[in-house]
C-alpha cells in the first residue's frame, strides 16, 4: 500500500507520520511536497499535523489554496482514502472536504496532553481495528482544536454516523469535564459521507510504540492497511 | 554626523573606551562605525568584564567534538552521531516585552543549533519571576510561555522539560534561559567561518527591518524608571519563516555548496558577519545596497544594526550561487549575495559604490577592552548566613507543612505551563515533562540523550560557590537517576551589574563552583552564555547561574523515572541526610526566611553516588529513581509517590537521628540523596553495589496501596497531596488565588 505524506510549509508532523507508517508499519511511503502535484499511485494520503504557512490567518485556510490541494479534493471525490491529522482536519474542513470549522480552545491556550477518546463509529475504514465504543488513549496539542458545526449540519453529522472519535472520561463517558477545548459533543475526530476522508485533533502517529507510551495509535493505521489488503 | 560626547554614551561605549577606539583605528569612527563598535563592544558581545573569569572551565574530553567559541558546544553521542547543544538567556527583552522577548530568545538558540547542520530535536526553558506578590509576576510568566509555546510549537521542536523558580529579587529582572539540543552526523557539521578569498557571502531568510536595533546594547545595560520604552528594540518573531528556514538549511547540509554559515543573532548582520572573519582569519565585504529590506529608506548604520530574526548568513563556493538560491527559493525565501570574502582582514561595508565602513576585524573582536573588575565580598554575606535555629520552631503539624511545601510556587506541578507546549511533537519525547530529566530518543538507534536544566538562586545567594557547586552536581544527578551519564553543559550566567563589586564576587565565587564540579564530576563547559546588568532601581537579581546538562544513554530499556509503579516495592535511600535548614524551600516558605548556610556538595560522595546509582540502574533492577532537592526528603517521597499514571501510597520509617531534627530530617536540602523503588528480592545486589562504593543506602520503607506516611511525623492521603501538587500554580497565573 502506497502512502502519500502531504508537505506543506510549515507541517511538522509529516516526519512523525512517515516514521511510523515507513519504519512501524512497514509501509510503502513518499513525501509529497505542496508544489508538486501528481497523485497517481498513491493509495492513501495522509495531511499531517504543524503550521502550515504559520496558521496566520485561520488554520487550514491558506494551504487549501496549496497548489496540490485541488489534486487532493478530486483524489477524494474518486475515493481516495485521506487522513487529516490536527493541522491535517484543519485544512480538510477549511476545503470542504469535511463539514464544520476548527476554532481555538474554549481556554485560548494551546494544550499538550494524553486524552482519552471514545471509539464512536468502528465501521469505518479508519478503524475498524477498535471495538465499538472503546476508549482509548491519545495525545492531543492544539491551539484551535474546538470542533463546532451547526445544529442542522450536526444533526446531519449524527444521522449518517459521521462522529468517529469523541473525548471521554477513562470510562467512557462524555461528559463536559472530559472535553479539552470546547468542542460541540466532545467531537474529536469525523468522516466523510462517503466514509474515504477522516480528520481528527489528536495524534495516533504519537501512540504508535511502546517506548512512547501507548500503542492505540498504531490500530487505526493497521485499520487502514488491512482495510486496504481486504479491498 | 558628527561624533559628540553625547552619541558616543547613547552608544553605550564609555569616554576610555572610546578613546580606545579611536587610538586602535588610527583615525575617529564614523557614525556607522561607531553603531559597529556600540554592539561589538558591548557586553553582551564581547563578554568584556566575563572573559577574564570565563578561562580555566574545563572544556576538553573524549566526548568532546567542539568546545566553546562555535556557535554550540558538540559531543559525540556514538552511532556517527553528535548532540549540539548550547542555552542563552533573553532576560532583557522577555521582561520588556514577555512574548516577544521570549519567542524571539527560543528561535535564537534553535538557529544556533541548526546552524551548525543538526536538527533541533528538544527544548528546554530556565525561567525565574517575581514573586506572585508582584502584580506583573502572573502577565509576565503568561506571556513569556505563550511566547515560548508559540514558537516552539510551530517549529515542530519539543519543549521536552524546564525549571521554574520564583523569588523577590527577579520581580523588576525576569530571566528566561532558553536551550535546544539537536542531533547532527559527526561529519556533517557546519561552522561560522568565512574562508577563500573571492567566494560569495549569501543573504538568506527574512528582510531586514527596522526591529531590534540596538538589542545587544540594551541587554548590557540596568533597567531604570520606564524599561517599557525599550520596547521598540525588542524583536519581534515569525517562527513560520524560520521553519522554512531550518527546512531550507537542513536540504542546503546535504550538498558540498558551502562553506561556513553563521546566524544573525544579536547585533544582527554586523557580529554575524565579524564572526565569520575573525574565525576565518579572512575579511569580508558587503554591499548594503543588496541587503533585502522591508521598507525603503533604511540606512547602513540600521541595516547593520538590526536584529531581524529569521536570518543567516552563508559563505559558499564560488560557483555555487544559483544551487544555493535554488533551494531557498523552493521554500519562498530570500536569498541575495550580498558581498564576498576578501583577503585583507577588514570588515568592509559599502553604500552606493562608497566605502561607508572599514573595520579591521581584530579591533572588533581582540581589540575589544577586557576588564577585570574589582571584586569584594557584599558586607551582609556572613549576615544572611546566620540562623539561629533555636529561633525557628518546629512545627505541630507537618502534614499541613508538606502540604504547604507541595503547593509552592517553587515545587508544585509545572503541568499548567508544560501543557501549553508541544513537548511530544518529533514522537521521540520518551520521558516527558515532570520527571528529574527529559529523554528523547535517537530513531535508527537504542539510545536516548536526556536533558536537564538546574539551578536554586537562594542556594546561590546564601554562597554562590556552593550554590553554582550543586547547580551542577543536581543536574548530573538528574541525569544519572534518569539512566544516563553525563556527558557535557551549557551555562547561562545571569548576574546583576558587574560594575558593582559585591556582583563580581558573586560572579567569580560562581564560577569557581561550577569548576569544582565540572572537575570533580568529569562534566567539560562547551557552550553558554554571560548575562549581567540583571538589575532594576539598583536591585541585582540573586545570582544565577543556570545549568543546562546533556546525558547519554546507551540502552534505551534502562530508562528510568522518577515515579513509584505500584505497590509493594521496597524504598532506598541513597546518601545521608546532614543537619542544616539553611536556603531551604521549609525555611523560606514555611517561616519566611531567606537564611543559613547553603547546603554543600560532598564532591567525592557525589561522584560515589552517581557511579553507584548508574551501576545498580545498568542491572535493570530499579523500578524507579528520584533525586532530592527543593523540599527535602519529604517532598521528593511525595513526588515519587505522585506517578501521572495514578498516586502510589508511601509508608515510611526515616528512623531517629541523634542530631537531626524532624524538620531537618524531612526538609533538608542535603545534596547527594537519591530515592530508589526496587523488589525486595533484588534488595542484595543493591546493597553490593553501594557497599562497593561506599554509598551510604537504608531502606526506609515500602510502596502501598493507599495514604502517604512516615512514621510519627506524616499521615495524609494521597489525595491532598495530590490536590496541594497538582491545583497550585495556575490559579495564581491566572490571577484566580491569592498568594
Amino acid at each position: 500500500m502506497r502512502f502519500g505524506i502531504l508537505v506543506f510549509p510549515g507541517s511538522n508532523c509529516d516526519h512523525d507520520c512517515y516514521h511510523v507508517l515507513k519504519h512501524v508499519m512497514g509501509q510503502d511511503v513518499r513525501y509529497i511536497w505542496h508544489k508538486d502535484g501528481d497523485l497517481k499511485g498513491f493509495d492513501c494520503l495522509v495531511l499531517p499535523g504543524g503550521f502550515s504557512y504559520g496558521d496566520y490567518l485561520r488554520t487550514g485556510s491558506i494551504a487549501r489554496f496549496s497548489p496540490v490541494m485541488d489534486d487532493v479534493v478530486s483524489f477524494a471525490n474518486k475515493g481516495g482514502l485521506v487522513l487529516g491529522i490536527c493541522n491535517g482536519f484543519q485544512i480538510l474542513t477549511e476545503s470542504g472536504l469535511l463539514p464544520g470549522v476548527l476554532m481555538m480552545n474554549k481556554d485560548l491556550k494551546f494544550i499538550c496532553s494524553d486524552v482519552n477518546l471514545k471509539v464512536e463509529n468502528n465501521s469505518t475504514v479508519f478503524t475498524s481495528g477498535y471495538k465499538a465504543g472503546e476508549v482509548i488513549s491519545l495525545p492531543i496539542a492544539h491551539g484551535d482544536g474546538n470542533f463546532f458545526i451547526d445544529g442542522p449540519e450536526l444533526a446531519a453529522l449524527r444521522d449518517r454516523d459521521g462522529v468517529v472519535f469523541t473525548y471521554s472520561t477513562a470510562e467512557g463517558e462524555v461528559s463536559p469535564e472530559a472535553n479539552p477545548n470546547g468542542s460541540v459533543d466532545n467531537i474529536a475526530g469525523i468522516i466523510n459521507k462517503a466514509g474515504n476522508v477522516l480528520g481528527l485533533m489528536p495524534h495516533p502517529e504519537r501512540a504508535s510504540e511502546s517506548i512512547l507510551g501507548g500503542e492505540d495509535g498504531r490500530v487505526l493505521f493497521q485499520s487502514i492497511i488491512e482495510g486496504f489488503v481486504l479491498s | 554626523m558628527e561624533i559628540t560626547a553625547e552619541l558616543v554614551a547613547e552608544h553605550g561605549l564609555s569616554t576610555d573606551e572610546y578613546e580606545r577606539v579611536v587610538k586602535e583605528l588610527g583615525r575617529e569612527p564614523n557614525y556607522v562605525e561607531l553603531g559597529i563598535f556600540s554592539v561589538m563592544w558591548s557586553e553582551h558581545c564581547s563578554y568584556k568584564s566575563s572573559r577574564v573569569h570565563l578561562k580555566g572551565f574545563p572544556t576538553t574530553g573524549p566526548q568532546v567534538i567542539e568546545g566553546p567559541g562555535e556557535n554550540a558546544g558538540v559531543v559525540d553521542i556514538g552511532e556517527g552521531l553528535a548532540c549540539v547543544f548550547k542555552m542563552e538567556s533573553h532576560n532583557h527583552p522577555s521582561f520588556i516585552e514577555p512574548y516577544q522577548g521570549a519567542a524571539t530568545g527560543v528561535g535564537g538558540i534553535m538557529r544556533d543549533i541548526f546552524t551548525m547542520g543538526a536538527r533541533p530535536v528538544a527544548n528546554l526553558n530556565s525561567l525565574f519571576f517575581g514573586t506572585f506578590q508582584h502584580k506583573k509576576t502572573p502577565y509576565l510568566i503568561d506571556g513569556v510561555v505563550a511566547g515560548i509555546a508559540g514558537y516552539g510549537n510551530c517549529m515542530g521542536v519539543p519543549t521536552v522539560g524546564g525549571a521554574l523558580y520564583l523569588n523577590d529579587s527577579y520581580s523588576g529582572n525576569c530571566l528566561v534561559n532558553v536551550m535546544t539540543a539537536g542531533i547532527v552526523k559527526t561529519d556533517k557539521i557546519f561552522k561560522g567561518t568565512a574562508t577563500g578569498t573571492g567566494n560569495p557571502i549569501i543573504y538568506v531568510g527574512s528582510k531586514t527591518g527596522r526591529d531590534g536595533i540596538h538589542g545587544a546594547t540594551m541587554a548590557s545595560d540596568v533597567f531604570g524608571e520606564g524599561g517599557e520604552e525599550r520596547r521598540p528594540t525588542v524583536q519581534v518573531g515569525d517562527p513560520f519563516t524560520e521553519k522554512l528556514l531550518l527546512e531550507a538549511c537542513l536540504e542546503l547540509f546535504k550538498t558540498d555548496y558551502i562553506v561556513g554559515i553563521q546566524d544573525m543573532g544579536a547585533a544582527g548582520l554586523t557580529s554575524s558577519s565579524v564572526e565569520m572573519a575573525s574565525r576565518g582569519g579572512a575579511g569580508i565585504e558587503i554591499d548594503m545596497d543588496r541587503i533585502p529590506r522591508r521598507e525603503e529608506g533604511m540606512t547602513s548604520y540600521e541595516l547593520l544594526l538590526s536584529e531581524s530574526q529569521e536570518r543567516m548568513l552563508i559563505v559558499a563556493k564560488q560557483g555555487m550561487e544559483d544551487k544555493v538560491k535554488a533551494i531557498f527559493t523552493k521554500w519562498d525565501l530570500d536569498c541575495e549575495v550580498v558581498g564576498k570574502v576578501i583577503k585583507e582582514e577588514t570588515v568592509r561595508i559599502l553604500e552606493g559604490g562608497q566605502i561607508v565602513a572599514d573595520i579591521p576585524v581584530t579591533i572588533l573582536t581582540e581589540s575589544a577592552p577586557q576588564y577585570d573588575r574589582p571584586a569584594e565580598k557584599p558586607a551582609w554575606q556572613d549576615t544572611v548566613q546566620a540562623l539561629d535555629m533555636g529561633s525557628v520552631p518546629a512545627p505541630d503539624d507537618y502534614n499541613e507543612v508538606l502540604l504547604r511545601l507541595l503547593a509552592s510556587p517553587n515545587i508544585s506541578s509545572r503541568e499548567s505551563i508544560y501543557s501549553q507546549f508541544d513537548f511530544m511533537v518529533r514522537s521521540d519525547t520518551v520521558v516527558s515533562p515532570g520527571s528529574d530529566a527529559a529523554v528523547v530518543r535517537i530513531k535508527g538507534t537504542n539510545r536516548s540523550i536526556a536533558l536537564t536544566v538546574d539551578c536554586n538562586p537562594l542556594h546561590c545567594y546564601l554562597d554562590p560557590r556552593a550554590g553554582a557547586s550543586a547547580a551542577v552536581a543536581e543536574a548530573a544527578r538528574n541525569l544519572v537517576v534518569s539512566g544516563a551519564r553525563p556527558l557535557a553543559l551549557t551555562d547561562c550566567l545571569n548576574f546583576g551589574n558587574p560594575e558593582r563589586p559585591e556582583i563580581m564576587w558573586q560572579f567569580r565565587e560562581a564560577i569557581a563552583g561550577i569548576k569544582a564540579s565540572c572537575h570533580a564530576l568529569n562534566v567539560p563547559v562547551i557552550g553558554g552564555n554571560v548575562s549581567l546588568y540583571n538589575e532594576t532601581r539598583g536591585e541585582g537579581i540573586y545570582p544565577t547561574p543556570s545549568i543546562g546538562m546533556l546525558g547519554l544513554i546507551e540502552d534505551n530499556s534502562l530508562i528510568t523515572r522518577q515515579w513509584f509503579q505500584e505497590a509493594g516495592h521496597v524504598i532506598a535511600l541513597l546518601g545521608s541526610t546532614r543537619p542544616g535548614l539553611g536556603g531551604t524551600e521549609y525555611l523560606r516558605s514555611i517561616h519566611g526566611l531567606e537564611q543559613g548556610v547553603a547546603p554543600k556538595v560532598n564532591l567525592e560522595e557525589e561522584k560515589s553516588l552517581h557511579k553507584a546509582c548508574l551501576e545498580v540502574i545498568k542491572t535493570g533492577i530499579i523500578l524507579s529513581a528520584h533525586d532530592c532537592s527543593e523540599g527535602g526528603l519529604a517532598v521528593a517521597l511525595a513526588e515519587a509517590a505522585l506517578n501521572p499514571t495514578g498516586p502510589v501510597g508511601v509508608d515510611v520509617d526515616l528512623g531517629v537521628t541523634p542530631n537531626l531534627r524532624s524538620d531537618e530530617l524531612l526538609f533538608a536540602e542535603t545534596h547527594g540523596r537519591i530515592i530508589l523503588s526496587l523488589t525486595e528480592n533484588n534488595l542484595s545486589i543493591l546493597e553490593g553495589i553501594c557497599a562497593a562504593h561506599g554509598v551510604p543506602l537504608q531502606v526506609i520503607g515500602r510502596t502501598v496501596e493507599h495514604g502517604f506516611a512516615v512514621k510519627g511525623l506524616i499521615n495524609t492521603s494521597l489525595k491532598s497531596l495530590e490536590s496541594a501538587f497538582r491545583d497550585s500554580l495556575s490559579p495564581l497565573i491566572r490571577g484566580e488565588a491569592t498568594p
